[in-house]
């Protein structure tokens, strides 16, 4: 029978979306039966100019991966190294850590939260949550110095001390975020229009998110109770007081519940972290003197899942191999789940619902060159020659 | 470019945002623009989803060799003349991505570049304030 597939192409670069990527859906209908991913427009070679920065250079790289997630990777990436080195930072820089991180998680979802509506051509809950998104942002540039890109973590602890003077400018604006936010939740959770266009839409089984791993906020919307906060305690969540956000429904609205609730349970750690800040005082870094050889893991919980940094040191002042894997790597191929099957119409919001982040993801980039696409085996082999070649001229490799 | 070009263009920009292979910081920053606190919406500024109705480019991220011949093509298709602005600093220089082997130059090497606003990511006002630059700087040539 002849095929009557529609191809669908969405982006590289599309109106709604922020960021260059490019969905190819294959529609019958108004039904999508398939999805296709191509990648590679965000890619630029992060992994590859790490290994030739100095240890306490590469959070600054690091953090420029994605700038919504920027306190997330740096954060993995110190506690990749600290295991590597076998260090055990000051109480006072754990604290520090925590509650940026918690800050940061508080922009991203409301961030989140806002682009949905945008997707869902629902312009006043994005204006509503960018709006109330602003006073995280004025905390960060009170407390860091900056809106994005904070620049605060280093191995061995922080690299900028919080001021006391600050906290009740700090506590009047995570009030204001909390009234807010209750607000929003309400209405976005008893919204009709909201409600019929999330329940029941892209949903994913906990099943399907062990069978593709999916991570984050994702998981705990379909059951999955995984927290690398919980499981495996980093910077100082072991310390505080607060609960994992899990609900079982799986559907869209299940991600946006979870996101949401999660907010207040970021504002009762970030709360935490000033009262045992102003208890706590000493030195906020410990001095790293030398990086000895051997590998180290880190990871994070980012506002989308786990952040996973591998680094693997020589013994000299840079590492020589640093593997970043992002949690939206593992969170987009769920689109084969939770796209396919459904409305065309319902694809946008779900393509948004993992809140995938490219920038995070494109870790790789095949170049065609003169029409053909150079695989591992060719680009290795490449490699290879050229090293070959500087050896035979003469020149130190 | 003619002075009654200027003046059409000038009036109330409607700006078109490209991002290469950004960060998203100052793809953010620019969605910040338009929500309550800046809404540069008064004054007649709007992003429109496609090249074909826009006065202004903005441009933010370094630009990569996968997507080089994308962006070039899409100034072409742009309607003449056309503002271009580099917002942060990988549009500006390449800022730490430039030793990368993706790199594939910055945005004044592909497209010509009116004005550069820079900052990782800059602020909103920062961006404001450069695109007034710019458009005081039409007016009065």
């Amino acid at each position: 029978m002849e095929k009557k597939e529609v191809i669908v192409p969405i982006g590289p670069y599309h109106p709604l979306l922020e960021e260059p990527e490019f969905f190819k859906l294959f529609c019958e209908g108004e039904k999508v039966v398939g999805i296709d991913w191509i990648a590679g427009y965000n890619h630029r070679g992060i992994e590859k100019i790490s290994e030739g920065k100095s240890y306490d250079q590469v959070p600054f790289l690091v953090e420029r991966i994605c700038g919504i997630c920027s306190t997330s990777h740096p954060l993995a990436y110190v506690n990749a190294v600290e295991n590597l080195v076998g260090l055990e930072i000051p109480e006072r820089a754990k604290y520090i850590r925590t509650f940026i991180a918690e800050m940061e998680r508080i922009h991203s979802h409301l961030l989140w939260v806002g682009l949905a509506g945008h997707f869902l051509g629902y312009n006043t809950v994005f204006m509503w949550a960018w709006k109330w998104r602003e006073p995280t942002l004025d905390i960060m540039e009170l407390v860091t110095g900056n809106r994005g890109n904070y620049g605060i973590m280093c191995p061995g602890g922080v690299r900028r001390d919080m001021s006391e003077e600050d906290f009740p400018f700090v506590q009047s604006k995570l009030d204001d975020i909390k009234t807010k936010v209750e607000m929003l939740t309400k209405a976005v959770l008893d919204d009709p229009v909201l409600l019929a266009r999330l329940k029941g839409v892209g949903i994913l089984t906990a099943q399907d998110i062990h069978n593709y791993g999916a991570v984050g906020p994702v998981a705990r919307a379909s059951g999955v109770a995984i927290d690398v906060r919980r499981d495996d305690p980093y910077a100082a969540y072991n310390m505080l007081d607060w609960e994992m956000v899990v609900v079982t429904e799986g559907d869209m609205l299940a991600r946006a519940k979870v996101r949401l609730l999660e907010i207040f349970q970021s504002i009762k750690i970030v709360e935490q972290c000033m009262a045992r800040l102003k208890e706590i005082k000493g030195d906020i870094v410990v001095k790293v003197r030398e990086v000895p050889p051997g590998e180290g893991i880190g990871h994070a919980e980012a506002p989308r899942g786990e952040c996973f940094h591998y680094v693997r040191s020589d013994g000299t002042n840079r590492p020589i191999r640093h593997k970043i894997r992002a949690p939206s790597y593992v969170c987009i191929p769920t689109f084969e789940k939770s796209v396919v099957g459904g409305q065309i119409a319902d694809a946008l919001i779900c393509l948004a619902g993992v809140d995938p982040c490219y920038c995070c993801t494109e870790r790789l980039s095949a170049v065609a060159e003169n029409g053909k696409t150079l695989d591992g085996e060719t680009l290795l082999r490449l490699s290879v020659e050229k090293t070959e070649a500087l050896k035979a001229k003469g020149t130190p490799v | 470019m003619a002075n009654w070009k200027i003046n059409m263009l000038t009036r109330s920009p409607w700006v078109f945002h490209l991002a290469a292979a950004s960060c998203n910081n100052c793809d953010i920053e620019i969605l910040d623009l338009l929500t309550p606190r800046h809404d540069v919406e008064r004054f007649g500024i709007v992003l429109v989803g496609s090249i074909k109705h826009a006065d202004v480019l903005l441009v933010t991220g370094c630009v990569n060799r996968k997507n080089v011949a994308r962006i070039k093509r899409l100034y072409d298709e742009a309607p003449k003349p056309i503002l271009v602005v580099a917002i942060g600093a990988c549009a500006c220089s390449g800022n730490m991505f430039r030793t990368g082997y993706q790199f594939a130059g910055p945005f004044d090497k592909i497209i010509p570049v009116h004005a550069y606003v820079p900052g990782c990511p800059p602020k909103p006002e920062a961006m404001i304030d450069g695109v007034v630059k710019l458009i005081t700087k039409l007016k009065n040539k």
